[in-house]
């Protein structure tokens, strides 16, 4: 095959592929701008007749998608912040902190990366109910305020500190939360934004533990209210796509800035070999 | 202060919420699953019984077990190698020295993969919709009979692992790509020179060098795929004739709908049990197999 020709196969390969990856994703923009009804007539429209917001409008205004997005944006917000922090100290503490079992905590977190996480869903169900916190915000941000694949992803990222830097302020008599604020805080700021938005992320399109614990409307987030809306507009498809773009933009939005972070978060946390 | 004393304090907020929320759940899902935990037990505790094994008999005599087992190991034989392949076909696209415009298509490609799932299954299900989607319009007008994809029992699997495969391929295109770029690029060099063809550069050099990550990539994606429930949830509520029912779908039914919280936990540890045995019998292929 000749360069030229395997150079306008391997590109033509590569728009098809990206073709097909966000054709669905403008298709939904389009339609989420028809009329209602336009989306359920023959032939399949492309492009709205002429482009309105009444989708947009009949969801904020009717169906309580303002208090959707509230509910997810607080939620993702809390638990992203917050495990940030509990994270970040424990995957410090177990890459440059000695202390006693250290080791063996850390092999026992690493084995439970095997347990897949519904296991522990219908104990967890009973355990917040007796706990009162069943249906409110605490039931999907607690269990989710340190996760063991972000404690391995700042020890991995902490272990190239060098040990000297502490060493030096430890003899100067700091102590040990000032070492972490002013020297280890600002070293591990790269992956402070890898990690905040990969919790972000998964935060935000959860779904199966959120359906669980939130039972009333008033707490759901995107997902859930989707999920929910689309059992009950089956034949509404504007209204459905409108609902897709406001729960995909902001995440959407949020990767296309910062995918440089995201990426390399990806790579780190899956070569754990 | 001491170090060790120190280093306590910064890891006792995780542990304790790891500890209480996740290890201490999972010990109690054990024992749960060996007790009658039902609505009863849930208004009153003293209903609560010691059934040992009885759970799980009962389970293993169940058509709608066997069958929500089959359909998830349908989507992980399928989807699994059908993703892959996507994956790694993307990632070698774009990893070519003539591929143009590669921060574009890598961003591209990857987008369905930070999408939210719900929103983009009902992005599908209008996509697929047997009257209106443009899917079957497509296929009309090309003159290939028209298939009612999330309506027919035949078609609502192939359905959603197209939908998964569409939307998790991206993910390991980019570790892949990793995989790819670490390979030295002597070996094609040398290659090229012995005369050999793209395909057996392709068998001999970056399949036998990419071996660990495929390992990998197997084992994470295999994971991923055993725990299928947000796509059949949204897409098909297990139907059509429980033909999309998962091992997952049937937990949250039988725990959630049902209230059958005993029973439902067996369903997960038996899950459980599958993927780790799955993974474990992996990663032994790939240490019998030819060394890399």
């Amino acid at each position: 095959m000749s360069p030229r020709v395997a150079k306008a196969l391997i590109n033509g390969l590569l728009i098809g592929g990206a073709a097909i990856a966000i054709a669905p994703l403008l298709y939904m923009v389009s339609v989420s701008f028809m009329p209602q009804g336009q989306a359920s007539s023959l032939p399949p429209p492309v492009l709205p007749t002429h482009a309105t917001l009444d989708n947009y409008r009949q969801l904020f205004m009717n169906a309580g998608m303002g208090r959707y997005l509230f509910n997810s944006l607080l939620i993702s917000t809390c638990i992203t912040v917050i495990s940030l922090a509990f994270n970040l100290m424990a995957g410090y503490a177990f890459a440059k902190l000695e202390f006693k079992g250290r080791q063996r905590i850390f092999q026992v977190l690493l084995g439970a990366l095997v347990i897949p996480a519904q296991v522990a869903m219908l104990p967890l169900f009973l355990l917040l109910k007796y706990m009162g916190l069943v249906n409110t915000y605490g039931a999907v941000i607690v269990p989710a305020l340190a996760t063991i694949f972000g404690i391995f992803l700042v020890r991995q990222y902490a272990s190239g500190i060098p040990n000297d830097l502490m060493e030096a302020a430890r003899i100067d008599g700091a102590g040990e939360f000032r070492i972490f604020a002013t020297i280890v805080m600002p070293l591990l700021k790269p992956i402070m934004v890898t990690l905040a938005i990969f919790t972000f992320l998964a935060a935000w399109n959860d779904f199966m533990w959120p359906l669980i614990a939130l039972t009333g409307q008033e707490h759901y987030t995107l997902p859930i209210a989707l999920a929910s809306l689309s059992r009950e507009h089956v034949q509404d498809s504007e209204l459905m796509m409108a609902g897709s773009v406001v729960t995909i933009l902001p995440v959407l939005v949020l990767f296309l800035a910062l995918q440089r972070y995201y990426l390399e978060g990806l790579l780190i946390g899956s070569v754990k070999g | 202060m001491t170090t060790s004393r120190a280093a306590w304090w910064f890891i006792t907020p995780a542990l304790i919420v790891l500890g209480v929320f996740f290890l201490l759940p999972v010990v109690a899902a054990l024992v749960l699953s060996l007790t009658d935990y039902d609505l009863y037990a849930l208004a009153d505790i003293r209903n609560l019984r010691f059934v040992a094994l009885e759970n799980y008999w009962a389970l293993l005599q169940r058509p709608l077990f066997w069958s929500a087992l089959g359909h998830t190991v349908y989507f992980v034989v399928v989807g699994v190698p059908l993703s892959m392949a996507a994956s790694l076909g993307a990632a070698m696209l774009l990893n070519s020295p003539l591929a143009r415009f590669k921060a574009f298509f890598r961003t591209a490609l990857f987008a369905p993969v930070v999408t939210t799932v719900v929103a983009v299954a009902v992005i599908w299900r209008y996509l697929f919709n047997t009257k209106y989607g443009l899917v079957n319009y497509a296929f009309d007008s090309l003159g290939i009979p028209t298939v009612d994809w999330l309506g027919d029992p035949h078609w609502a699997m192939p359905t959603i692992i197209l939908f998964a495969v569409w939307k998790n391929f991206g993910y390991n295109m980019i570790i892949f790509m990793a995989g790819l770029q670490a390979i030295p690029g002597d070996l094609y060099e040398a290659a090229r020179i012995d005369g050999a063809s793209a395909m057996a550069q392709f068998r001999h050099i970056t399949l036998p060098m990419l071996k660990p990550t495929m390992v990998m990539v197997s084992i994470l994606t295999v994971s991923g795929y055993f725990q299928l429930f947000a796509e059949p949830y949204v897409m098909t509520e297990g139907g059509p004739l429980q033909s999309t029912t998962s091992v997952l779908y049937l937990m949250y039914e039988e725990g959630f709908k049902w209230w059958n919280l005993g029973s439902a936990s067996a369903v997960a540890f038996i899950l459980f049990v599958i993927m780790f045995v799955v993974t474990a019998a992996i990663l032994r292929l790939s240490k019998q197999g030819a060394p890399a």
